[in-house]
């Protein structure tokens, strides 16, 4: 029961302080999951966020349910779920009842002024911490570097899927989807045909 | 059909072909809620997205309950939220049920070890499109270099490396956007 809560509280909290869409969100699960130990190892976050990515739907929905199953099933699924999406409703629906003027335009854009380069920031430090870990083996600690290895397989398949998003079609980006089943199918060769 | 009714399959439509949520959901929302049901206005989706964008949340539910409730109150709200979640929901919990059981699987770890030398590109191109909507001025590059040291340095304070952001954001329009401030 208290994992349920757990779920529902942490997901509601991150529901509650992410702006501008899933990207933003994030910094702040890998944090809560790490601490709740919703996950066992640092980066394991990053293969549900890259199914996330690819599966159709809102991706904080989609997180939110597959960190809820894992940890208590569908129960969990469902809390995580409600959790997240729960605060956008109830302020939604409080300017919508209330009007625009309960939020305080000018004070909303300047707080999102400054909002969106720590968002930034933040997801840097996410892709800084990724690419050590995955090349490197370890989660980063600047106060305790170390290495536990130097995985050339992943670099690889970083290097080909950065390739292929630079192709546009019509002008258009390829879709997160067919870059995530790329990047699946490349883990596939590498890791399980070439070697160990 | 019932107005709620509507909203459930219409909702239901957009979240389930919408990849990536949030703004990837505009476009087919303007078809859906504009064009074809005429709920909003072409000039109220602006308005929508604006306020979305300045609130906290999901921006999907966000968008969601905009206009659930303008098309049927509360009771919308709470459909168009719930029918616009329930695609990925389900999905997802099919997903779930598969990965559970094959967790231990070589295959699947190979995947998953793909994904996330992969992902790595998705969130570099997520950056590259937030930097676009916010430009590179003198301030939003102290606030992003300082914000990549301090969580560097310090880590599981994210959620505070958050609210100060939105209280540097408000000093520091006080301060030099006081026009900006006055009533």
């Amino acid at each position: 029961m208290k994992i349920v809560w757990n779920l529902f509280w942490n997901f509601f909290l991150i529901g509650l302080f992410t702006f501008g869409g899933g990207y933003a969100m994030i910094p702040m699960i890998e944090e809560v999951a790490l601490r709740e130990t919703w996950i066992s190892s640092g980066t394991d976050i990053y293969g549900w966020v890259g199914i996330a990515e690819g599966t159709p739907g809102p991706f904080a929905v989609n997180i939110a349910t597959l960190l809820g199953y894992q940890n208590a099933g569908f129960i969990g699924a469902f809390f995580a779920t409600l959790g997240v999406i729960l605060p956008s409703w109830i302020i939604l629906v409080l300017i919508a009842a209330f009007g625009k003027k309960i939020l305080e335009t000018k004070y909303a854009t300047a707080a999102l002024k400054g909002l969106r380069p720590v968002v930034i920031g933040l997801i840097s430090v996410v892709v800084i911490g990724l690419i050590y870990q995955n090349l490197f083996q370890t989660s980063l600690d600047l106060w305790n570097l170390s290495i536990k290895g130097f995985d050339y397989f992943s670099l690889i398949i970083g290097i080909v899927v950065f390739g292929v998003s630079l192709i546009k079609i019509k002008q258009k980006s390829l879709s997160p989807i067919f870059l995530i089943i790329l990047s699946g199918l490349l883990g596939i060769l590498f890791y399980q045909v070439v070697g160990i | 059909m019932k107005k709620t009714t509507e909203l459930f399959f219409s909702f239901l439509k957009i979240g389930a072909f919408t990849i990536g949520g949030g703004y990837a959901m505009i476009p087919l929302m303007q078809q859906e809620i504009v064009e074809k049901k005429k709920w909003l206005k072409p000039e109220e989706v602006i308005d929508m997205v604006a306020i979305s964008e300045s609130t906290p949340g999901v921006l999907a539910v966000n968008f969601a309950t905009y206009v659930g409730y303008r098309v049927a109150g509360v009771w919308g709200s709470i459909v168009a939220t719930l029918s616009v979640v329930l695609p990925a929901f389900i999905i997802i919990l099919l997903l779930s049920t598969v990965l559970a059981a094959y967790s231990d699987n070589s295959l699947i770890q190979a995947i998953l070890k793909g994904i996330k030398a992969g992902v790595v590109v998705l969130l570099i191109r997520a950056i590259v499109k937030l930097v676009k909507i916010c430009k590179l001025t003198p301030f939003n590059i102290v606030l992003i270099i300082s914000t990549i040291l301090v969580s560097l340095l310090v880590k599981g304070i994210v959620f505070y490396i958050i609210i100060s952001g939105a209280i540097i954001g408000i000093i520091y329009g006080l301060i030099f956007a006081k026009e900006t401030f006055k009533a």
